[in-house]
Protein backbone atom coordinates (compact mmCIF):
# COMPACT_ATOMS: atom_id res chain seq x y z
CA UNK A 1 0.00 0.00 0.00
CA UNK A 2 2.83 2.40 1.11
CA UNK A 3 4.83 1.28 -1.34
CA UNK A 4 2.24 2.24 -4.66
CA UNK A 5 1.77 5.12 -2.65
CA UNK A 6 4.58 6.64 -3.06
CA UNK A 7 4.34 6.30 -7.30
CA UNK A 8 0.87 6.83 -8.04
CA UNK A 9 -1.51 9.08 -5.34
CA UNK A 10 -2.05 12.08 -6.22
CA UNK A 11 0.77 13.53 -3.38
CA UNK A 12 3.12 11.34 -4.85
CA UNK A 13 3.06 12.99 -8.21
CA UNK A 14 3.05 16.11 -6.79
CA UNK A 15 6.44 15.34 -4.85
CA UNK A 16 8.12 14.11 -8.09
CA UNK A 17 7.11 17.63 -10.05
CA UNK A 18 8.45 19.28 -7.20
CA UNK A 19 12.16 17.60 -7.00
CA UNK A 20 12.24 17.29 -10.53
CA UNK A 21 11.33 20.95 -10.93
CA UNK A 22 13.97 22.10 -8.42
CA UNK A 23 16.56 20.08 -9.75
CA UNK A 24 16.04 21.76 -13.02
CA UNK A 25 16.44 25.14 -11.22
CA UNK A 26 19.98 23.84 -9.86
CA UNK A 27 20.31 22.65 -13.63
CA UNK A 28 19.53 26.72 -14.85
CA UNK A 29 21.93 27.78 -12.86
CA UNK A 30 25.20 25.44 -13.78
CA UNK A 31 23.59 26.31 -17.65
CA UNK A 32 23.54 29.48 -16.80
CA UNK A 33 27.05 30.00 -15.45
CA UNK A 34 28.24 28.14 -18.95
CA UNK A 35 26.43 30.31 -21.16
CA UNK A 36 27.95 33.63 -19.31
CA UNK A 37 31.04 32.88 -20.57
CA UNK A 38 29.71 33.86 -23.96
CA UNK A 39 29.83 37.57 -23.20
CA UNK A 40 32.41 37.44 -20.18
CA UNK A 41 35.38 34.77 -21.91
CA UNK A 42 36.91 34.13 -24.96
CA UNK A 43 35.98 31.81 -27.90
CA UNK A 44 38.80 29.05 -26.92
CA UNK A 45 37.37 29.19 -23.03
CA UNK A 46 33.98 28.58 -24.00
CA UNK A 47 34.77 26.08 -26.59
CA UNK A 48 36.93 24.15 -24.20
CA UNK A 49 34.31 24.16 -21.16
CA UNK A 50 31.89 23.04 -24.03
CA UNK A 51 34.39 20.14 -24.46
CA UNK A 52 34.28 19.70 -20.73
CA UNK A 53 30.18 19.81 -20.56
CA UNK A 54 30.07 16.95 -23.11
CA UNK A 55 33.02 14.45 -21.88
CA UNK A 56 33.54 14.71 -18.18
CA UNK A 57 31.46 11.74 -15.86
CA UNK A 58 30.39 13.69 -13.60
CA UNK A 59 28.86 15.98 -15.68
CA UNK A 60 27.50 13.75 -18.20
CA UNK A 61 26.03 11.70 -14.91
CA UNK A 62 24.13 15.07 -13.95
CA UNK A 63 23.13 15.29 -17.95
CA UNK A 64 21.71 12.22 -17.92
CA UNK A 65 19.49 13.10 -14.84
CA UNK A 66 18.37 16.56 -16.72
CA UNK A 67 17.19 14.69 -20.02
CA UNK A 68 15.15 11.99 -17.53
CA UNK A 69 13.99 15.37 -15.14
CA UNK A 70 12.63 17.16 -18.08
CA UNK A 71 10.73 13.93 -19.54
CA UNK A 72 9.93 12.91 -15.86
CA UNK A 73 8.12 16.47 -15.34
CA UNK A 74 6.83 17.58 -18.59
CA UNK A 75 4.76 13.28 -18.47
CA UNK A 76 3.62 14.26 -14.65
CA UNK A 77 3.09 17.61 -15.49
CA UNK A 78 0.69 16.75 -18.47
CA UNK A 79 -1.18 13.85 -16.37
CA UNK A 80 -1.54 16.24 -13.86
CA UNK A 81 -2.87 18.39 -16.03
CA UNK A 82 -5.14 16.04 -17.59
CA UNK A 83 -6.87 14.37 -14.46
CA UNK A 84 -7.29 18.26 -12.88
CA UNK A 85 -9.66 18.67 -16.00
CA UNK A 86 -11.36 15.44 -15.71
CA UNK A 87 -12.18 16.91 -12.04
CA UNK A 88 -14.57 19.28 -13.54
CA UNK A 89 -16.26 18.16 -16.39
CA UNK A 90 -18.71 21.17 -16.28
CA UNK A 91 -17.14 24.47 -16.09
CA UNK A 92 -18.59 27.85 -14.66
CA UNK A 93 -20.35 29.76 -16.87
CA UNK A 94 -18.69 32.61 -15.13
CA UNK A 95 -14.89 32.59 -13.15
CA UNK A 96 -13.35 35.27 -12.08
CA UNK A 97 -10.18 33.43 -10.88
CA UNK A 98 -7.94 36.63 -10.73
CA UNK A 99 -10.28 37.41 -7.27
CA UNK A 100 -7.88 35.04 -5.81
CA UNK A 101 -5.44 33.59 -7.43
CA UNK A 102 -2.39 35.03 -9.71
CA UNK A 103 -2.04 33.93 -13.45
CA UNK A 104 1.11 32.19 -13.63
CA UNK A 105 0.21 29.93 -10.95
CA UNK A 106 -3.67 28.82 -13.00
CA UNK A 107 -1.32 28.67 -16.02
CA UNK A 108 1.24 26.27 -15.35
CA UNK A 109 0.57 23.69 -17.99
CA UNK A 110 0.92 26.30 -20.72
CA UNK A 111 4.47 27.64 -19.63
CA UNK A 112 5.68 24.44 -19.56
CA UNK A 113 4.37 23.12 -22.55
CA UNK A 114 5.91 26.26 -24.10
CA UNK A 115 9.75 25.88 -22.38
CA UNK A 116 9.09 22.06 -23.94
CA UNK A 117 9.04 23.79 -27.20
CA UNK A 118 11.70 25.62 -26.63
CA UNK A 119 13.98 23.08 -25.05
CA UNK A 120 13.38 20.89 -27.94
CA UNK A 121 14.18 23.77 -30.72
CA UNK A 122 16.68 24.95 -28.16
CA UNK A 123 18.48 21.37 -28.23
CA UNK A 124 17.93 21.03 -32.61
CA UNK A 125 19.68 24.13 -32.67
CA UNK A 126 22.52 23.66 -30.14
CA UNK A 127 22.70 20.39 -28.87
CA UNK A 128 22.06 18.37 -31.66
CA UNK A 129 24.69 20.13 -33.61
CA UNK A 130 27.31 19.83 -31.25
CA UNK A 131 26.67 16.22 -30.65
CA UNK A 132 26.25 14.76 -34.08
CA UNK A 133 26.70 17.64 -37.12
CA UNK A 134 29.54 16.38 -39.39
CA UNK A 135 30.57 19.65 -40.10
CA UNK A 136 30.78 21.32 -36.96
CA UNK A 137 33.50 23.43 -37.71
CA UNK A 138 36.70 22.78 -34.76
CA UNK A 139 38.21 25.79 -33.19
CA UNK A 140 41.02 27.50 -34.77
CA UNK A 141 43.43 30.35 -33.65
CA UNK A 142 45.36 33.00 -35.48
CA UNK A 143 48.87 32.97 -34.42
CA UNK A 144 52.27 34.03 -35.84
CA UNK A 145 54.38 31.18 -36.08
CA UNK A 146 58.17 30.82 -36.86
CA UNK A 147 57.87 34.44 -38.33
CA UNK A 148 54.75 33.59 -40.30
CA UNK A 149 51.34 34.22 -39.36
CA UNK A 150 49.16 31.45 -39.78
CA UNK A 151 45.69 29.42 -38.72
CA UNK A 152 46.04 26.77 -36.83
CA UNK A 153 43.81 23.88 -35.09
CA UNK A 154 43.56 24.33 -31.53
CA UNK A 155 43.36 20.95 -30.05
CA UNK A 156 42.54 19.28 -26.63
CA UNK A 157 46.23 18.12 -26.11
CA UNK A 158 47.29 21.09 -24.19
CA UNK A 159 49.35 23.66 -25.84
CA UNK A 160 49.49 21.47 -29.57
CA UNK A 161 48.47 23.62 -32.59
CA UNK A 162 47.87 21.97 -35.76
CA UNK A 163 48.15 23.86 -38.93
CA UNK A 164 44.13 24.94 -40.63
CA UNK A 165 46.36 23.64 -43.79
CA UNK A 166 46.66 19.54 -43.60
CA UNK A 167 48.22 19.50 -47.12
CA UNK A 168 51.76 19.29 -45.76
CA UNK A 169 51.23 17.97 -42.44
CA UNK A 170 50.09 13.92 -43.43
CA UNK A 171 47.50 14.41 -41.18
CA UNK A 172 44.04 13.95 -41.52
CA UNK A 173 40.75 14.54 -40.19
CA UNK A 174 38.86 11.02 -38.97
CA UNK A 175 35.53 11.31 -36.61
CA UNK A 176 35.32 15.18 -37.15
CA UNK A 177 37.54 16.11 -34.74
CA UNK A 178 40.40 13.94 -34.38
CA UNK A 179 43.63 14.48 -36.31
CA UNK A 180 45.39 11.07 -37.67
CA UNK A 181 48.86 10.40 -38.85
CA UNK A 182 47.16 9.09 -42.03
CA UNK A 183 50.32 6.65 -42.85
CA UNK A 184 50.71 5.25 -39.39
CA UNK A 185 47.28 4.96 -38.84
CA UNK A 186 47.81 6.70 -35.12
CA UNK A 187 45.53 9.13 -33.48
CA UNK A 188 47.81 12.21 -33.25
CA UNK A 189 45.29 14.46 -31.38
CA UNK A 190 41.93 15.88 -30.93
CA UNK A 191 40.37 19.22 -32.04
CA UNK A 192 38.17 21.44 -30.64
CA UNK A 193 34.49 21.34 -31.90
CA UNK A 194 33.90 25.59 -32.30
CA UNK A 195 30.17 26.02 -30.24
CA UNK A 196 30.89 29.63 -29.76
CA UNK A 197 31.25 30.09 -34.20
CA UNK A 198 27.94 27.86 -34.29
CA UNK A 199 26.11 30.24 -31.53
CA UNK A 200 27.37 33.42 -32.95
CA UNK A 201 26.86 32.63 -36.56
CA UNK A 202 23.26 31.67 -35.39
CA UNK A 203 22.36 34.70 -33.49
CA UNK A 204 24.12 37.06 -35.85
CA UNK A 205 22.62 35.30 -38.72
CA UNK A 206 21.25 38.32 -41.43
CA UNK A 207 18.14 36.70 -41.67
CA UNK A 208 17.18 34.85 -39.13
CA UNK A 209 19.27 36.46 -35.89
CA UNK A 210 16.54 38.58 -34.91
CA UNK A 211 14.03 36.67 -34.77
CA UNK A 212 15.82 33.69 -32.84
CA UNK A 213 16.82 36.72 -30.30
CA UNK A 214 13.12 37.87 -30.04
CA UNK A 215 11.75 34.09 -29.14
CA UNK A 216 14.85 33.13 -27.04
CA UNK A 217 13.52 36.25 -24.98
CA UNK A 218 10.00 35.55 -25.03
CA UNK A 219 11.04 31.97 -23.95
CA UNK A 220 12.95 33.67 -21.13
CA UNK A 221 9.71 35.42 -20.31
CA UNK A 222 8.00 32.33 -20.23
CA UNK A 223 10.37 30.51 -17.98
CA UNK A 224 10.21 33.76 -15.84
CA UNK A 225 6.89 33.02 -15.16
CA UNK A 226 6.98 29.65 -14.86
CA UNK A 227 9.50 30.17 -12.27
CA UNK A 228 7.69 32.84 -10.68
CA UNK A 229 5.08 30.74 -9.41
CA UNK A 230 6.74 27.53 -9.65
CA UNK A 231 10.09 27.84 -7.08
CA UNK A 232 7.88 28.40 -4.13
CA UNK A 233 5.30 26.25 -5.10
CA UNK A 234 7.92 23.33 -4.82
CA UNK A 235 8.80 24.12 -1.46
CA UNK A 236 5.02 23.81 -0.32
CA UNK A 237 4.51 20.61 -2.39
CA UNK A 238 7.12 19.59 -0.46
CA UNK A 239 5.63 20.46 2.92
CA UNK A 240 8.19 22.63 3.89
CA UNK A 241 5.67 25.67 4.82
CA UNK A 242 6.71 28.08 7.73
CA UNK A 243 5.44 31.16 8.76
CA UNK A 244 9.33 31.67 9.49
CA UNK A 245 11.05 30.88 6.32
CA UNK A 246 8.03 31.43 3.66
CA UNK A 247 8.77 35.20 2.99
CA UNK A 248 12.50 34.06 2.58
CA UNK A 249 11.39 31.17 0.22
CA UNK A 250 9.03 33.60 -1.83
CA UNK A 251 11.69 36.28 -1.87
CA UNK A 252 14.15 34.49 -2.83
CA UNK A 253 11.75 32.33 -5.53
CA UNK A 254 10.84 35.65 -7.13
CA UNK A 255 14.66 36.80 -7.30
CA UNK A 256 15.37 33.68 -8.63
CA UNK A 257 12.51 33.38 -11.26
CA UNK A 258 13.53 37.27 -12.17
CA UNK A 259 17.49 37.30 -12.45
CA UNK A 260 18.66 33.99 -13.87
CA UNK A 261 15.77 33.74 -17.41
CA UNK A 262 17.19 37.95 -17.64
CA UNK A 263 20.52 36.54 -17.64
CA UNK A 264 19.61 33.96 -20.10
CA UNK A 265 18.23 37.09 -22.30
CA UNK A 266 20.89 39.21 -22.15
CA UNK A 267 23.26 36.86 -23.61
CA UNK A 268 21.26 36.48 -27.51
CA UNK A 269 20.70 40.42 -27.10
CA UNK A 270 24.42 40.59 -26.34
CA UNK A 271 25.52 38.86 -29.27
CA UNK A 272 23.04 39.92 -31.92
CA UNK A 273 23.40 43.78 -31.34
CA UNK A 274 26.73 44.46 -29.68
CA UNK A 275 29.44 41.78 -30.27
CA UNK A 276 31.80 41.79 -33.05
CA UNK B 1 -32.92 51.11 8.62
CA UNK B 2 -31.55 54.45 7.01
CA UNK B 3 -29.46 53.01 4.84
CA UNK B 4 -31.20 50.46 3.01
CA UNK B 5 -32.63 50.74 -0.18
CA UNK B 6 -33.95 48.66 -2.88
CA UNK B 7 -32.20 47.16 -6.19
CA UNK B 8 -33.75 45.59 -8.93
CA UNK B 9 -31.37 42.44 -10.61
CA UNK B 10 -31.14 40.25 -13.17
CA UNK B 11 -30.25 36.72 -12.26
CA UNK B 12 -28.29 33.98 -14.15
CA UNK B 13 -29.70 30.68 -12.24
CA UNK B 14 -28.41 27.24 -13.28
CA UNK B 15 -31.44 24.96 -13.17
CA UNK B 16 -31.17 20.74 -13.71
CA UNK B 17 -34.41 19.02 -13.16
CA UNK B 18 -32.38 16.22 -11.09
CA UNK B 19 -29.03 14.71 -11.84
CA UNK B 20 -29.27 12.55 -14.89
CA UNK B 21 -30.90 15.63 -16.83
CA UNK B 22 -28.80 18.20 -18.87
CA UNK B 23 -28.79 21.66 -16.81
CA UNK B 24 -28.73 25.21 -18.53
CA UNK B 25 -28.79 28.69 -17.42
CA UNK B 26 -31.75 30.32 -16.83
CA UNK B 27 -32.63 34.63 -16.52
CA UNK B 28 -34.77 35.89 -13.98
CA UNK B 29 -35.40 39.40 -13.00
CA UNK B 30 -36.11 40.62 -9.69
CA UNK B 31 -37.42 43.81 -8.20
CA UNK B 32 -37.48 45.41 -5.46
CA UNK B 33 -34.66 43.17 -3.08
CA UNK B 34 -34.05 44.77 -0.18
CA UNK B 35 -29.64 45.55 0.16
CA UNK B 36 -30.78 44.61 3.94
CA UNK B 37 -31.52 40.93 2.59
CA UNK B 38 -29.02 37.96 2.47
CA UNK B 39 -28.18 36.62 -0.51
CA UNK B 40 -30.18 33.42 0.66
CA UNK B 41 -32.89 35.73 1.37
CA UNK B 42 -32.99 37.21 -2.26
CA UNK B 43 -33.08 33.72 -3.46
CA UNK B 44 -36.60 32.64 -0.97
CA UNK B 45 -38.01 35.85 -2.54
CA UNK B 46 -37.18 34.61 -5.96
CA UNK B 47 -38.77 31.46 -5.17
CA UNK B 48 -41.88 33.57 -3.52
CA UNK B 49 -42.63 35.01 -7.15
CA UNK B 50 -41.50 31.55 -9.00
CA UNK B 51 -44.52 29.68 -7.10
CA UNK B 52 -46.88 32.70 -7.55
CA UNK B 53 -46.05 32.23 -11.06
CA UNK B 54 -46.83 28.65 -10.60
CA UNK B 55 -43.19 27.93 -11.64
CA UNK B 56 -40.40 25.15 -10.08
CA UNK B 57 -38.89 27.30 -7.69
CA UNK B 58 -34.69 27.28 -7.25
CA UNK B 59 -33.58 24.63 -4.96
CA UNK B 60 -30.64 25.17 -2.98
CA UNK B 61 -28.66 24.27 -0.02
CA UNK B 62 -28.77 26.21 3.71
CA UNK B 63 -29.56 25.27 7.24
CA UNK B 64 -28.52 27.41 9.74
CA UNK B 65 -27.95 30.60 8.27
CA UNK B 66 -25.30 31.79 9.99
CA UNK B 67 -22.08 30.64 8.95
CA UNK B 68 -21.12 27.71 10.98
CA UNK B 69 -23.05 24.65 9.42
CA UNK B 70 -21.50 24.43 5.98
CA UNK B 71 -24.92 23.69 3.84
CA UNK B 72 -25.19 26.26 1.93
CA UNK B 73 -22.82 26.30 -1.36
CA UNK B 74 -23.51 28.84 -3.97
CA UNK B 75 -20.93 30.23 -7.05
CA UNK B 76 -21.89 33.77 -7.70
CA UNK B 77 -20.72 35.86 -10.08
CA UNK B 78 -17.49 33.68 -10.59
CA UNK B 79 -16.42 33.29 -6.88
CA UNK B 80 -17.12 30.54 -4.11
CA UNK B 81 -19.68 32.22 -1.54
CA UNK B 82 -20.04 35.00 -3.71
CA UNK B 83 -17.96 38.47 -3.47
CA UNK B 84 -16.72 38.40 -0.17
CA UNK B 85 -13.88 36.88 1.67
CA UNK B 86 -14.30 35.34 5.32
CA UNK B 87 -17.46 34.40 4.98
CA UNK B 88 -20.06 31.40 3.78
CA UNK B 89 -23.34 32.39 1.23
CA UNK B 90 -25.98 32.81 3.88
CA UNK B 91 -23.52 35.41 5.00
CA UNK B 92 -23.54 37.69 1.97
CA UNK B 93 -25.62 40.24 1.83
CA UNK B 94 -27.34 42.08 -1.15
CA UNK B 95 -25.49 45.30 -0.50
CA UNK B 96 -22.42 43.42 -2.26
CA UNK B 97 -24.36 43.64 -5.36
CA UNK B 98 -25.92 47.07 -6.92
CA UNK B 99 -29.16 48.34 -9.02
CA UNK B 100 -29.26 46.47 -11.91
CA UNK B 101 -26.47 43.93 -11.97
CA UNK B 102 -26.78 40.77 -13.42
CA UNK B 103 -25.35 38.13 -10.60
CA UNK B 104 -24.23 34.58 -12.03
CA UNK B 105 -25.74 31.85 -9.39
CA UNK B 106 -23.78 28.46 -10.31
CA UNK B 107 -23.79 25.01 -7.89
CA UNK B 108 -20.37 23.84 -6.86
CA UNK B 109 -19.00 22.23 -10.06
CA UNK B 110 -16.45 18.85 -9.35
CA UNK B 111 -16.88 15.61 -10.84
CA UNK B 112 -17.18 14.31 -6.98
CA UNK B 113 -19.98 16.74 -6.21
CA UNK B 114 -22.89 15.71 -8.66
CA UNK B 115 -25.38 18.18 -8.81
CA UNK B 116 -28.68 16.73 -7.46
CA UNK B 117 -30.77 19.39 -8.27
CA UNK B 118 -30.88 23.03 -9.39
CA UNK B 119 -27.92 24.24 -6.93
CA UNK B 120 -27.86 22.02 -4.61
CA UNK B 121 -24.62 19.37 -4.65
CA UNK B 122 -24.06 15.93 -3.10
CA UNK B 123 -21.10 16.58 -0.78
CA UNK B 124 -20.84 12.86 0.72
CA UNK B 125 -17.81 12.60 -0.79
CA UNK B 126 -16.36 14.99 1.67
CA UNK B 127 -18.41 12.43 4.44
CA UNK B 128 -16.65 9.50 2.82
CA UNK B 129 -12.89 11.12 3.21
CA UNK B 130 -14.32 11.75 6.58
CA UNK B 131 -14.86 8.39 7.66
CA UNK B 132 -11.75 6.91 5.77
CA UNK B 133 -9.54 8.47 8.75
CA UNK B 134 -10.97 11.25 10.21
CA UNK B 135 -11.43 10.55 13.91
CA UNK B 136 -9.87 9.11 16.73
CA UNK B 137 -10.37 5.32 18.17
CA UNK B 138 -10.96 5.41 21.70
CA UNK B 139 -12.13 3.07 23.81
CA UNK B 140 -15.75 4.36 25.86
CA UNK B 141 -16.28 1.47 28.12
CA UNK B 142 -16.48 3.20 31.01
CA UNK B 143 -12.27 4.47 31.65
CA UNK B 144 -12.24 7.24 29.19
CA UNK B 145 -9.70 9.88 30.40
CA UNK B 146 -10.59 13.35 30.93
CA UNK B 147 -9.49 14.94 27.90
CA UNK B 148 -7.24 17.84 29.96
CA UNK B 149 -5.24 15.03 31.49
CA UNK B 150 -3.00 14.90 28.41
CA UNK B 151 -1.00 18.26 27.94
CA UNK B 152 -1.09 19.81 24.99
CA UNK B 153 1.57 22.46 24.08
CA UNK B 154 -0.96 25.54 23.50
CA UNK B 155 0.78 26.36 19.91
CA UNK B 156 -0.55 23.17 19.04
CA UNK B 157 -3.61 23.25 20.36
CA UNK B 158 -4.40 26.39 18.94
CA UNK B 159 -3.20 24.95 15.45
CA UNK B 160 -5.19 22.24 15.61
CA UNK B 161 -8.64 24.33 16.89
CA UNK B 162 -7.94 26.36 13.46
CA UNK B 163 -8.00 23.61 11.28
CA UNK B 164 -11.04 22.10 12.93
CA UNK B 165 -12.78 25.19 12.23
CA UNK B 166 -13.27 23.98 8.87
CA UNK B 167 -17.13 23.36 8.36
CA UNK B 168 -16.65 21.14 4.97
CA UNK B 169 -18.58 23.37 3.16
CA UNK B 170 -16.68 22.63 -0.41
CA UNK B 171 -15.87 26.12 -1.23
CA UNK B 172 -12.29 25.24 -1.81
CA UNK B 173 -13.21 22.31 -4.48
CA UNK B 174 -15.65 24.89 -6.26
CA UNK B 175 -12.74 27.60 -6.64
CA UNK B 176 -10.20 25.61 -7.50
CA UNK B 177 -9.15 26.04 -11.15
CA UNK B 178 -8.21 21.58 -10.38
CA UNK B 179 -11.24 21.03 -8.14
CA UNK B 180 -9.06 19.88 -5.91
CA UNK B 181 -9.72 18.97 -1.89
CA UNK B 182 -6.55 19.76 -0.38
CA UNK B 183 -7.52 21.95 1.99
CA UNK B 184 -10.24 20.49 3.60
CA UNK B 185 -8.58 17.30 3.50
CA UNK B 186 -5.16 19.04 5.33
CA UNK B 187 -7.56 20.61 7.89
CA UNK B 188 -9.09 17.29 8.57
CA UNK B 189 -5.53 15.97 8.56
CA UNK B 190 -3.89 18.53 10.83
CA UNK B 191 -6.39 19.02 13.22
CA UNK B 192 -5.91 15.52 14.33
CA UNK B 193 -2.78 15.18 13.35
CA UNK B 194 -1.41 18.24 15.67
CA UNK B 195 -2.91 16.69 18.73
CA UNK B 196 -0.88 13.66 20.99
CA UNK B 197 -4.34 11.75 20.59
CA UNK B 198 -4.46 12.13 17.02
CA UNK B 199 -0.61 11.41 16.88
CA UNK B 200 -1.34 7.46 17.76
CA UNK B 201 -3.24 6.48 14.55
CA UNK B 202 -1.35 9.58 12.35
CA UNK B 203 0.23 7.22 9.77
CA UNK B 204 -2.90 5.21 8.45
CA UNK B 205 -4.91 8.48 8.58
CA UNK B 206 -3.35 10.14 6.12
CA UNK B 207 -2.65 7.27 3.86
CA UNK B 208 -6.61 6.06 3.55
CA UNK B 209 -7.90 9.67 4.02
CA UNK B 210 -5.83 10.62 0.87
CA UNK B 211 -6.71 7.54 -0.94
CA UNK B 212 -10.17 8.03 -0.72
CA UNK B 213 -9.44 11.31 -1.73
CA UNK B 214 -8.19 10.38 -5.15
CA UNK B 215 -10.76 8.02 -5.40
CA UNK B 216 -13.88 10.11 -4.97
CA UNK B 217 -12.13 12.29 -8.24
CA UNK B 218 -10.97 14.91 -6.98
CA UNK B 219 -8.25 16.96 -8.73
CA UNK B 220 -4.33 17.91 -7.65
CA UNK B 221 -3.44 20.62 -5.97
CA UNK B 222 -1.39 23.27 -8.03
CA UNK B 223 -0.74 25.76 -4.76
CA UNK B 224 -2.71 28.39 -6.72
CA UNK B 225 -3.87 29.16 -2.96
CA UNK B 226 -7.53 29.93 -4.43
CA UNK B 227 -8.85 28.09 -1.75
CA UNK B 228 -7.20 29.91 1.29
CA UNK B 229 -8.66 33.39 -0.28
CA UNK B 230 -11.65 31.91 -0.62
CA UNK B 231 -12.45 29.46 2.49
CA UNK B 232 -15.37 31.06 5.03
CA UNK B 233 -12.94 29.84 7.61
CA UNK B 234 -9.56 31.41 7.18
CA UNK B 235 -8.24 27.91 6.92
CA UNK B 236 -4.56 27.98 6.09
CA UNK B 237 -2.10 26.52 3.20
CA UNK B 238 -0.07 25.43 5.57
CA UNK B 239 -2.70 22.76 6.71
CA UNK B 240 -1.83 21.03 2.84
CA UNK B 241 1.74 21.74 3.36
CA UNK B 242 1.09 19.41 6.96
CA UNK B 243 -0.76 17.15 4.59
CA UNK B 244 2.19 16.50 2.56
CA UNK B 245 4.94 16.26 5.22
CA UNK B 246 2.45 13.64 6.90
CA UNK B 247 1.94 11.38 4.02
CA UNK B 248 5.44 11.75 2.99
CA UNK B 249 6.25 10.54 5.97
CA UNK B 250 3.83 7.83 6.30
CA UNK B 251 4.55 6.89 2.66
CA UNK B 252 8.48 5.86 3.33
CA UNK B 253 7.56 4.30 6.34
C1 LIG C 1 13.86 24.33 -17.13
C2 LIG C 1 12.65 24.01 -17.18
C3 LIG C 1 11.67 23.93 -16.02
C4 LIG C 1 11.81 24.29 -14.70
C5 LIG C 1 13.02 24.87 -14.00
C6 LIG C 1 10.54 24.00 -14.06
C7 LIG C 1 10.28 24.21 -12.72
C8 LIG C 1 9.07 23.95 -12.12
C9 LIG C 1 8.82 24.05 -10.71
C10 LIG C 1 9.83 24.44 -9.64
C11 LIG C 1 7.50 23.73 -10.51
C12 LIG C 1 6.74 23.72 -9.20
C13 LIG C 1 6.49 22.30 -8.75
C14 LIG C 1 5.46 22.23 -7.68
O1 LIG C 1 4.53 23.04 -7.66
O2 LIG C 1 5.54 21.33 -6.85
C15 LIG C 1 6.93 23.44 -11.79
C16 LIG C 1 5.60 23.11 -11.98
C17 LIG C 1 5.07 22.71 -13.20
N1 LIG C 1 5.77 22.55 -14.39
FE1 LIG C 1 7.70 23.01 -14.67
N2 LIG C 1 9.66 23.49 -14.98
C18 LIG C 1 10.33 23.42 -16.19
C19 LIG C 1 9.83 22.92 -17.37
C20 LIG C 1 8.55 22.41 -17.55
C21 LIG C 1 8.12 21.74 -18.74
C22 LIG C 1 8.97 21.46 -19.97
C23 LIG C 1 6.82 21.42 -18.54
C24 LIG C 1 6.03 20.70 -19.61
C25 LIG C 1 4.81 20.45 -19.67
C26 LIG C 1 6.42 21.87 -17.21
C27 LIG C 1 5.17 21.76 -16.63
C28 LIG C 1 4.87 22.09 -15.34
C29 LIG C 1 3.55 22.00 -14.75
C30 LIG C 1 2.26 21.54 -15.45
C31 LIG C 1 3.68 22.40 -13.41
C32 LIG C 1 2.57 22.50 -12.38
C33 LIG C 1 2.43 21.15 -11.73
C34 LIG C 1 1.74 21.17 -10.42
O3 LIG C 1 1.85 22.14 -9.67
O4 LIG C 1 1.11 20.17 -10.13
N3 LIG C 1 7.52 22.47 -16.63
N4 LIG C 1 7.90 23.57 -12.76
S1 LIG D 1 -11.40 24.19 4.06
FE1 LIG D 1 -12.69 26.03 4.09
S2 LIG D 1 -13.61 26.08 2.05
FE2 LIG D 1 -12.82 23.99 2.34
S3 LIG D 1 -14.52 22.83 3.15
FE3 LIG D 1 -13.38 23.58 4.94
S4 LIG D 1 -14.38 25.53 5.45
FE4 LIG D 1 -15.08 25.02 3.39
S1 LIG E 1 -26.41 27.90 5.92
FE1 LIG E 1 -25.12 27.15 7.51
S2 LIG E 1 -23.23 28.01 6.90
FE2 LIG E 1 -24.56 28.90 5.46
Amino acid sequence: MAKSAILKSSLAKKYWMALTGLFLCLFLVGHLAGNLQLIFSDALHFNEYALFMTTNPVVKLLSYLTYISILFHAVDGIMLTVQNRKARPIRYAKEDSSANSAWASRNMAVLGTLILVFIVTHMVNFWAVMHFDKNMPLQTIHITYQGQEMDMYVTTNDGKYIPTDLSNTGLEIRNHKEFYDAAANLKMAEGIKDLHKITFAFFKDAKYGLIATILYVIAMFVLAFHLLHGFASAFQSLGANNPKYNGLIKGFGKGFAIIVPLLFAIIPVYIHFFAK
Amino acid sequence: MASSKFININLKIWRQKNAKEKGKIETYRLDKVSTDSSFLEMLDQLNEQLVSERKEPVAFDHDCREGICGMCSLFINGRAHGPDTGITTCQLHMRMFKDNDTIFVEPWRSKAFPVVKDLVVDRSAFDRIQQAGGFVSVNTSGNTIDANATPVPKHDADRAFEAAACIGCGACVATCKNGSAMLFVGAKVSQYALLPQGKVEATQRVLNMVRQMDEEGFGNCTNTGACEVECPKGISLENIARMNREYLVASIK
